[in-house]
C-alpha cells in the first residue's frame, strides 16, 4: 500500500503533538480506541470560556501512519474553531483531505470520535463547574 | 506470513544517508522471499534458449538436454535432504506441495481413516487445505502451541486416534522461525502408522534435514526461499519404510510418476537444484554467520530499548529469524518510519484481514503486542554494516513513535493499560 503525500507529511511532521493538563477546567480530553485494536488516540483541546473558541489542541496516537495523520489533521482543524463548529467536522472530510484508502477509513472515524470525546469531556467539566460557581456567588 | 512486504521504492526518498558500505534500501525480509543467488541464475540461463527442450521428449537431443538438467537437479535436492531421486516430485512451489501432500493422502487413505492433525501456527497453505477437507467430511485437529511456539508432543499423542491418517506440522515457522521437533513428531507418527508431512519451506537449505533420520514421509520444498527462482518447488514422497502413496490433484500426461502432471519447468527446476547444491556446500558455515548477525541485531536493539519482547523460542529457531514486539508502538507506523528497510509486521494494518498475526496470537502474545511486532529475516546477502544500520533506524524510530504514543505516556505515569476501560472494547 502506498501512502498519500499528505499522510506522509503528517507522519514525518506531526502537528500539535503533546499533552495538556487534563485536570484543568479549560481542557477537554478524548481517549478513543483500544490497544488490542491497534489504534488509540488521545486528543485534547483548550477552550476559551468567554468565546467557546478552541485555542489549543494536542494529540498523541498509537496507530498506523493513517491514524497518526488523521489525528494530527484533526488538531489542525479544530484549532481556532468554536466548539460547535468543531463538532461539524466529519470523518469523510478527513478521508478526502488525506486521500485515505477504504481500509483506512476507520482511522478517520476514530479521529472524529476523538474530537467528540474531547468536546464532550470539556462540556461535562463546564456543567459540573456551574453549581460550584453559583455556590461561590451566594 | 500474514504480513506483507513493504516495498521501499514506493515510499518517498528517505532523509537518511547510508553509512559507508551500505546500499539503500536494505532487504531484510528473507522469509517472504530471497533474492536469487547469481550462481543459480547462471546455471538456469542456458535452459531458456539453447536447452529449451521438453524434458518429456524422449526421442531427440533437445528433450535429453532438458531431462539431464532435471535429473541433475533431482539428485542435488535428494542429496540435501537425504532422500533418493525417485522420491522427489517437482511442483510449482510449496503451496502446491502442501496441497498435493495433504489432499493426496486424504484421498488415498480415505478407507483407513478421516482424521488429520495439524497446528494453529501452520502456514495458510496447510490450514486452508485442511479447512477444505473438513467440507468433504474429514475431521481436523488444529493443535495449540506452547508459549515458545513449539507443539507439545503429549498433546500430539492425545490428539491421535485410530482414524488418524496424517499429521502435518511445519519444520520451521515463517513468522517466528521456531523449529519444531520434527524427529520426535515423525517417531510418534511412525509408531502409530500415521503419515508425517512437514512444510519445510523455511528450513530447507537453512538447517540440516535428513528425511530418514527425522522420520519424515512427505516434505514441501520451495525454490524462492532458498535463493532459487519463484514458481518452482518440490514434494518429497517416501518410497519405503513405509511406502507412501498420494493421489494426484493435477491430472494429465502422467509426469512425475503420475503424481503431478504438466510439462516440467526445466529452467526453474535447474535453479532449484543449483540452490540446493549451494546449500549443501555452504549451509553449515552460513548458519553460523546468520546466527551471529541475528544476535548482533537483537543485542543492539534490546540493549538500547526497554519493553521489547522476542516472540517465540530463541533456542529452537532458524538462524536468520528475529521477531520482536516493541510495546506502545504500532507495527505499520514503525515500518513507515524505516521505509528504506524492507521488513514485515504482524500488525493488523499490514494484513488484508485487519486481524493481527494469528501465529503471535497462538503464542499467547496479546493483540496489543501482536500489533507491535516486526519480523526481521536476515539472509545470505546481508552484512554486519546493514544490521547495525537497521538496528539504529529501528531504535530511533521506536523512540520517536513512543514520544507520540499515548500508551507509552500512560505507562510512564504508572497506569496499568490492562486496567483501562477502553472505549473500543
Amino acid at each position: 500500500m502506498s501512502y498519500s503525500d499528505k499522510v506522509i507529511d503528517h507522519y514525518n511532521n506531526p502537528r500539535n503533538v503533546g499533552s495538556m493538563d487534563k485536570s484543568s477546567a479549560d481542557v477537554g480530553t478524548g481517549l478513543v480506541g483500544a490497544p488490542e485494536c491497534g489504534d488509540v488516540m488521545k486528543l485534547q483541546i483548550k477552550v476559551n470560556r468567554e468565546t467557546n473558541v478552541i485555542e489549543e489542541a494536542r494529540f498523541k496516537t498509537f496507530g498506523c501512519g493513517s491514524a497518526i495523520a488523521s489525528s494530527s489533521l484533526a488538531t489542525e482543524w479544530v484549532k481556532g474553531k468554536t466548539v460547535e463548529e468543531a463538532l461539524t467536522i466529519k470523518n469523510m472530510d478527513i478521508v478526502k483531505e488525506l486521500s485515505l484508502p477504504p481500509v483506512k477509513i476507520h482511522c478517520s472515524v476514530l479521529a472524529e470520535d476523538a474530537i467528540r470525546a474531547a468536546i464532550g469531556d470539556w462540556k461535562k467539566k463546564q456543567e459540573s463547574a456551574k453549581p460550584v460557581a453559583s455556590a461561590v456567588a451566594q | 506470513m500474514s504480513t506483507d512486504v513493504r516495498v521501499p521504492q514506493q515510499l518517498p526518498v528517505t532523509r537518511h544517508s547510508a553509512p559507508q558500505g551500505v546500499k539503500l534500501p536494505i532487504y531484510m525480509d528473507n522469509h517472504a522471499t530471497t533474492p536469487m543467488d547469481p550462481r543459480v541464475l547462471e546455471e538456469m540461463l542456458p535452459y531458456f534458449m539453447e536447452k529449451f527442450g521438453n524434458a518429456a521428449s524422449r526421442n531427440h537431443s533437445f528433450g535429453w538436454a532438458g531431462e539431464e538438467g532435471v535429473e541433475t537437479a533431482r539428485e542435488r535436492i535428494a542429496k540435501l535432504i537425504g532422500a533418493t531421486t525417485k522420491e522427489i516430485i517437482f511442483t510449482s512451489g510449496a503451496t502446491e506441495s502442501d496441497n498435493l501432500a495433504i489432499k493426496g493422502v486424504a484421498e488415498m487413505y480415505r478407507e483407513k481413516g478421516n482424521h488429520i492433525i495439524t497446528a494453529v501456527t501452520e502456514h495458510k497453505a496447510v490450514l486452508d487445505t485442511c479447512k477444505r477437507l473438513e467440507k468433504y467430511g474429514y475431521r481436523v485437529t488444529y493443535m495449540p502451541v506452547q508459549k515458545d511456539g513449539l507443539v507439545d508432543l503429549d498433546d500430539l499423542k492425545r490428539a491421535m486416534d485410530d482414524k488418524t491418517i496424517l499429521v502435518s506440522i511445519m519444520f520451521a515457522n515463517n513468522e517466528i522461525g521456531v523449529v519444531q521437533p520434527a524427529t520426535e513428531i515423525g517417531k510418534l507418527c511412525h509408531e502409530r502408522g500415521v503419515i508425517f508431512h512437514t512444510d519445510a519451506t523455511q528450513a530447507v537449505g537453512k538447517i540440516p534435514i535428513d528425511v530418514n533420520k527425522q522420520n519424515i514421509d512427505l516434505m514441501s520444498i520451495s525454490g524462492h526461499k532458498m535463493y532459487g527462482p519463484k514458481g518452482v518447488g518440490a514434494l518429497y514422497v517416501r518410497r519405503k519404510n513405509p511406502r507412501v502413496q498420494i493421489a494426484a490433484i493435477i491430472d494429465g500426461g502422467g509426469h512425475e510418476r503420475g503424481m503431478r502432471s504438466g510439462t516440467l519447468n526445466v529452467a526453474g527446476i535447474v535453479g532449484l537444484g543449483k540452490a540446493c547444491a549451494i546449500a549443501s556446500e555452504e549451509m553449515s558455515r552460513e548458519a553460523v554467520q546468520l546466527g551471529g548477525l541475528r544476535d548482533r541485531l537483537r543485542d543492539r536493539i534490546m540493549s538500547r530499548l526497554d519493553e521489547t519482547y522476542i516472540n517465540g523460542s530463541m533456542e529452537h529457531r532458524l538462524p536468520g529469524n528475529l521477531n520482536i514486539s516493541f510495546a506502545y508502538v504500532e507495527g505499520e507506523s514503525l515500518l513507515m518510519g524505516i521505509n528504506d528497510i524492507a521488513v514485515s509486521s504482524g500488525s493488523a494494518c499490514t494484513s488484508a484481514t485487519l486481524e493481527p498475526s494469528y501465529v503471535l496470537k497462538a503464542l499467547g502474545t496479546g493483540d496489543d503486542l501482536a500489533h507491535s511486532s516486526i519480523r526481521f529475516g536476515i539472509g545470505r546477502f546481508n552484512t554486519a554494516a546493514e544490521v547495525d544500520y537497521v538496528a539504529d533506524r529501528v531504535i530511533e524510530t521506536v523512540e520517536r513513535l513512543r514520544e507520540l504514543s499515548p500508551l507509552y505516556e500512560m505507562a510512564k505515569e504508572g497506569i496499568n493499560l490492562k486496567d483501562v476501560k477502553w472505549a473500543g472494547e
